[in-house]
């Protein structure tokens, strides 16, 4: 990545095109297998969206059907309110409390205590980030449990048993619990990504301003910010895509429920697939997450090459 | 502070940036705070793994444990077939690793070195893979690998994943073969080697280190996989840790000593990948771009 992508350079004797043709030969396996693996499936669930089908048997056509229940459906449009509370829980809130802790890690901790402290504590905080999704939400269940789970008992040592919960058993509190876990797993990443951007930042810009009086937030502000918009671009597109596609921490912790409370589509999707023999419906869901995973991109693409223009 | 400076016009910037004022112990207090809090559910895992059941009942989660119980991991162990699981992780990744990397080169050999016609869209295509939900395509490869009788084998998995990794791979080995030094490519033609030749005997090696780095990422994002192995492996025996500790963990029917167990057995692969892998990445990282 550190090199740039393959640019059209002058064709030299020797690299003219019936040359080039004998490469497609190394190209054949890795094509043909996403077409197999990739290609004609998403065709086959674009396909399988049209019908009625349970899997089993003659899929029915029924053309648009499964799109139009799918606008009416209250179920759908409340995944798509819950996966907007994850976007906010793994995109929005670690994109700015990664901001915050990369300055204070480059900034205050790296300059003040040594490349060392700062580099544990980062550490530390990444280290969520390499559990397998399904073994941290094995972890977390088990500390939000209602009975003797680590949350209750902490709250009822320090003398409040008034608040203990079921956090993941109550329709309330299960999706603002799901949402502290997801901070913790996500965290990690934009803090990583924040921290080698700021290497690159050239440490005048931060002396100059510290001798003209500037305060840590003025500087946060007009030097960090602007300096690592990239990163910022890319790590806020990276995350709301991971939180569009987060089906194992809800399969791990609540499996959507209770009532519903804490389903997203792409749990909602498989729960159609694989419990509900819905093909065709799971399939629609399916099909419409990918058009706004793909239509997110375009206009995030779209939004960072302006800005890049602009600078 | 530009008093400061004012008044030791020498080395200004060595006095600002040494001094210690107590706002700054205030943040190094506060991100050690938060530090502990990220780590505070691997702690709380650890003590509850080595307790014995009447041991938690007695003295409760947060308590440390007293003493080094081993006998709940290994019930565990067992009662899972814990090794079977870790096996078929390790096979299912491995391979996946070897095939995603072979085919990434392949590919980016095409791409990068070949340049073939229209290499740009072939690779927005071939990214696809990656940026398409797994759900959109998790139905129709249900399907198939049940037509083709390949359901419920780690070979389906291995498969669907080799193509997925290998979408990054291509992507990132395209553009370091875009610049491969074109003068060693032509000695090597001089000398009348083939195009085969010349990817194995000349790409691979100078690649390596880049090579190297893509099969440990591969290696780590498909043990962490979940909603295709899950949907894929239905069978006891050729489960993967992350599907086998999820089910059991759906059916609620562990205490909590046993979640704790499982937990823990679940975190320790990830931690020994971390120890080892660590510095084949930050190695393979600095070396990603050839001289």
């Amino acid at each position: 990545m550190r090199r740039p992508a393959a640019a059209p350079g002058p064709i030299r004797a020797g690299w003219r095109s019936h040359d080039r043709a004998a490469y497609l030969l190394y190209l054949l396996p890795g094509l043909l297998l996403f077409v197999g693996v990739i290609l004609v499936p998403f065709v086959m669930n674009v396909g399988t969206s049209l019908t009625e089908w349970s899997g089993v048997g003659t899929p029915r056509w029924v053309g648009l059907d499964n799109y139009k229940t799918l606008f009416s459906d209250g179920e759908f449009w409340a995944s798509f309110r819950h996966n907007v509370a994850l976007i906010i829980a793994m995109a929005i809130i670690p994109t700015a409390i990664g901001l915050v802790l990369a300055a204070a890690l480059t900034d205050f901790i790296g300059k003040n205590f040594g490349g060392r402290t700062a580099s544990v504590l980062r550490a530390c905080v990444y280290l969520p980030q390499l559990l397998p999704i399904a073994i941290a939400g094995i972890v977390w269940s088990w500390i939000l449990a209602p009975e003797n789970g680590a949350v209750n008992e902490l709250l009822a040592a320090v003398g409040l048993d008034s608040l203990a919960h079921d956090w993941l058993g109550d329709p309330k509190t299960a999706m603002a619990a799901v949402m502290v876990v997801m901070v913790w797993i996500q965290i990690g990443f934009p803090l990583v990504i924040f921290m080698s951007g700021l290497q690159r930042v050239d440490p005048s810009l931060y002396e100059a301003a510290e001798i003209d009086g500037a305060s840590w937030w003025r500087r946060f502000r007009h030097i960090t910010i602007p300096q690592i918009r990239p990163e910022i671009f890319v790590c806020l597109l990276w995350c709301t895509i991971a939180s569009l596609k987060a089906f194992a921490p809800i399969y791990v912790l609540t499996k959507g429920g209770p009532g519903g409370a804490t389903n997203v589509p792409s749990y909602f999707s498989y729960q159609n697939f694989f419990e509900k023999t819905d093909a065709g419906y799971g399939s629609a869901i399916a099909t419409v997450l990918t058009l706004i995973i793909v239509a997110l991109t375009v206009v995030f693409l779209r939004v960072q090459s302006k800005d890049l223009e602009e600078r | 502070m530009s008093a400061t400076a004012a008044q030791s016009p020498i080395k200004p910037r060595v006095r600002t940036r040494r001094r210690r004022d107590p706002s700054s112990h205030m943040v190094l207090v506060a991100l050690i705070v938060l530090a502990a809090v990220m780590l505070l559910p691997f702690v709380i895992v650890v003590f509850n793994a080595l307790k014995t059941p009447q041991e938690y009942g007695a003295n409760g989660a947060l308590a440390p444990p007293e003493g080094f119980y081993l006998q709940g991991l290994k019930d565990f162990w067992e009662r899972v077939d814990f090794g079977r699981k870790l096996l078929n992780s390790i096979i299912i990744s491995g391979s996946v690793a070897v095939l995603a990397v072979i085919l990434s080169v392949l590919n980016a050999y095409a791409l990068g070195i070949g340049r073939i016609k229209g290499r740009l869209w072939i690779l927005v295509l071939l990214l696809m893979a990656n940026t398409l939900p797994q759900e959109a395509l998790v139905y129709p490869l249900y399907y198939l690998s049940k037509q083709l009788g390949i359901y419920d084998t780690r070979l389906s998995v291995i498969i669907v994943f080799a193509v997925i990794q290998s979408a990054f791979g291509t992507y990132l080995l395209s553009s370091v073969l875009g610049a491969f030094p074109r003068p060693l490519l032509e000695a090597a033609r001089m000398d009348g080697a083939s195009k085969w030749q010349v990817l194995w005997r000349i790409i691979v090696p100078v690649t390596r280190p880049t090579l190297s780095v893509l099969l440990v990422f591969f290696f780590i994002w498909t043990w962490n996989e979940f909603l295709i192995p899950l949907v894929f492996l239905i069978s006891n025996d050729n489960q993967t840790v992350s599907v086998a500790l999820g089910v059991l963990h759906g059916q609620r029917l562990m205490d909590a000593t046993m979640s704790s167990a499982s937990a823990l057995l679940g975190i320790l692969p990830t931690l020994i990948f971390f120890l080892i892998f660590q510095r084949t990445l930050t190695r393979g990282l600095t070396a990603g771009s050839i001289k």
